[in-house]
């Protein structure tokens, strides 16, 4: 809403501005931890978990890829499940009607309860993982899609409906592409879920992954080596979102409509 | 009584709120012929044109669009696809509101009725980027938007996007086209002259149309017989043929005998109005009730 001849420089001044926070928050950190000489037991600087992700990083590569594709394998059936779902549930008044109780009631289930469930029934190891992410992240793709058709414009299924379109025709034609921004901005919440499902699995039964390696390095007093996993938790979990923001933009660019895209 | 192209024998319909908006309903509408309904607010005209589009059954009496049976009496469900075998009758749709899918081009919400309806939909595949495309093209410069077809819904204004509401409307050439208040949220400049667009569009396509509008001018200038509404319950109350020679102009509209023909029908609204005052508040009321109706029918 500024000037148009700043149009550009507001963006830049702001991606560097984000950048300087970024840098300044680890510089911050290890001052105050060099100031009052705080023990790597309690926190570690910044520069030590540095030293540790670059010389232990043959060790933590294949936990980083395990959880990884634990991770994704989840979060894609995760997914795959709620757009079916949430299509079954949005399509119809009765069934959104009926179903929604039971959604939340499963929902609200803490999911560290199912783990040992399915440790019980998959044995420890990659299985429970996968299923623990995926169970953690249906919900809110579930709920999004269901709530994204069932919010449709009548008047744009009735410009279909009037031709005679099929129930299959104006679903595939209106109800999905109007679901499709909500279906984007409940991924990048599963997408974040999926990794708390995953870690969370790992640190219950497993032998492989980040969470893993974490539980085994707070047993040792290993301090730095479990900010180390932390740290490749949370590139994982940016790279992810940043992907899923990316796909959301290229996708729904309809939805989310600024000026540059106006243009465009 | 002989069976015109679009036929409602008494009809009633009643919401699901138990609100009676027809009752008695009695219209026929002759091949090729241009006809308006008018009336107050809340009289349902809307929804005489969505029991003709199917969208709506009556709760009794029978609507028969091109030798069909619509939605047959007492059924709640609107007619589905399956409500006949007859051979559907191909209709063109514009509302109030332009109603395009955002995420589509111009063009490609152009191009709709096409990727849906018998036969167009067959060669869709093999001819959207042609021939469908052109023809989506040609249209949209008969109403003035050539150049525009690239461009996104939220780039075009009110009016222009009303431009290519009527091109999908008719761009499937239908035998029935049915424009619900498609130019009432206009302003005056532009709605002239979609009217004087509306009326080259007939005159070259002849297709029947049905316009509901609150504008009096409006009907006098595009149909061939306006019919008046009561207040709710709906009636037909009178028909009023309009013998105005075609093309009509602007110029036209302002002659004496357009004058009288929309002050007369102006009174008839008026006397239907307060035949309705033991209700009270006319005007609000029955804005307040067009509203509801439109929530109900939405529901």
């Amino acid at each position: 809403m500024t000037k148009s001849d700043d149009m550009l420089s507001p963006l830049a001044r702001q991606r560097l501005m984000s950048g300087a926070a970024l840098v300044g928050f680890f510089v911050l950190w290890e001052v105050v931890c060099l100031a009052f000489g705080v023990s790597d037991l309690v926190l570690p600087r910044p520069s030590q978990i540095a030293t540790v992700l670059a010389h232990k990083m043959p060790l933590l590569w294949p936990h980083t890829v395990q959880t990884l594709y634990t991770t994704l394998a989840g979060f894609v059936l995760g997914v795959l499940a709620g757009v079916v779902l949430g299509v079954l549930i949005g399509s119809s008044r009765l069934a959104y009607d009926v179903t929604y109780p039971l959604l939340v009631g499963f929902s609200s289930i803490p999911k560290v309860a199912v783990v040992p469930l399915f440790v019980v029934w998959f044995g420890a190891g990659t299985v429970p993982a996968i299923l623990t992410s995926m169970v953690i992240s249906i919900f809110p793709v579930v709920v999004n899609v269901a709530t994204g058709l069932a919010s449709t414009e009548p008047e744009l299924e009735d410009v279909l409906r009037v031709l005679g379109a099929r129930k299959r025709e104006i679903l595939w034609n209106v109800g999905l592409p109007r679901a499709l921004p909500y279906l984007f901005a409940s991924l990048k919440i599963a997408i974040t879920l999926s990794f708390v499902g995953t870690v969370l699995s790992e640190t219950v039964a497993a032998n492989k992954g980040i969470g893993t390696v974490m539980m085994i390095a707070s047993g040792n007093f290993d301090v730095p080596m479990v900010f180390a996993g932390l740290f490749l938790l949370a590139v994982m979990g940016v790279l992810l979102y940043a992907v899923s923001a990316l796909a959301e933009r290229r996708l729904t660019g309809w939805a989310q409509r600024k000026n540059d895209m106006a243009m465009a | 009584m002989s069976q015109a192209f679009i036929q409602l024998s008494d009809v009633m319909l009643r919401y699901g709120g138990g609100t009676v908006a027809l009752d008695h309903t009695t219209l026929g509408i002759d091949k090729g012929d241009f006809v308006a309904l008018v009336g107050p607010s809340g009289c349902g005209k809307s929804t005489i044109l969505k029991l003709v589009a199917g969208l709506l059954r009556p709760s009794a009496g029978a609507v028969i669009a091109g030798g069909r049976e619509v939605g047959a009496a007492g059924a709640t469900e609107p007619a589905g696809r399956h409500a006949s075998a007859a051979p559907r009758l191909r209709i063109g749709l514009a509302f109030q509101n332009p109603t395009m899918l955002p995420w589509l081009t111009i063009r490609e919400n152009v191009m709709i009725p096409l990727k849906v309806v018998d036969p167009f939909r067959q060669d869709y595949r093999r001819k959207k980027k042609g021939e469908y495309a052109e023809r989506a093209e040609a249209l949209l410069a008969q109403v003035g938007l050539r150049g525009f077809g690239d461009k996104r819904p939220w780039q075009l204004s009110g009016g222009m996007l009303q431009r290519a509401s009527l091109c999908r409307a008719l761009v499937h050439e239908p035998e029935l086209l049915l424009l619900d208040e498609p130019f009432g949220a206009l302003d005056q400049f532009t709605r002239e002259e979609l009217w004087d667009i509306m009326q080259s569009l007939w005159l070259a396509r002849r297709p029947t149309v049905l316009l509901v509008t609150h504008d009096l001018r409006e009907s006098a200038y595009l149909a061939n017989r306006i019919c008046v509404m009561s207040a709710r319950p709906g009636r037909i109350l009178e028909t009023r043929d309009v013998g105005f020679a075609r093309p009509r102009t602007l110029e036209s509209s302002y002659a004496p005998e357009f004058a009288a023909l929309v002050q007369q029908l102006r009174m008839r609204i008026a006397e239907a109005r307060s035949g309705d005052a033991g209700r009270g508040q006319a005007q609000n009321e029955s804005d307040f009730t067009d509203a509801q109706d439109r929530k109900e029918v939405a529901a």
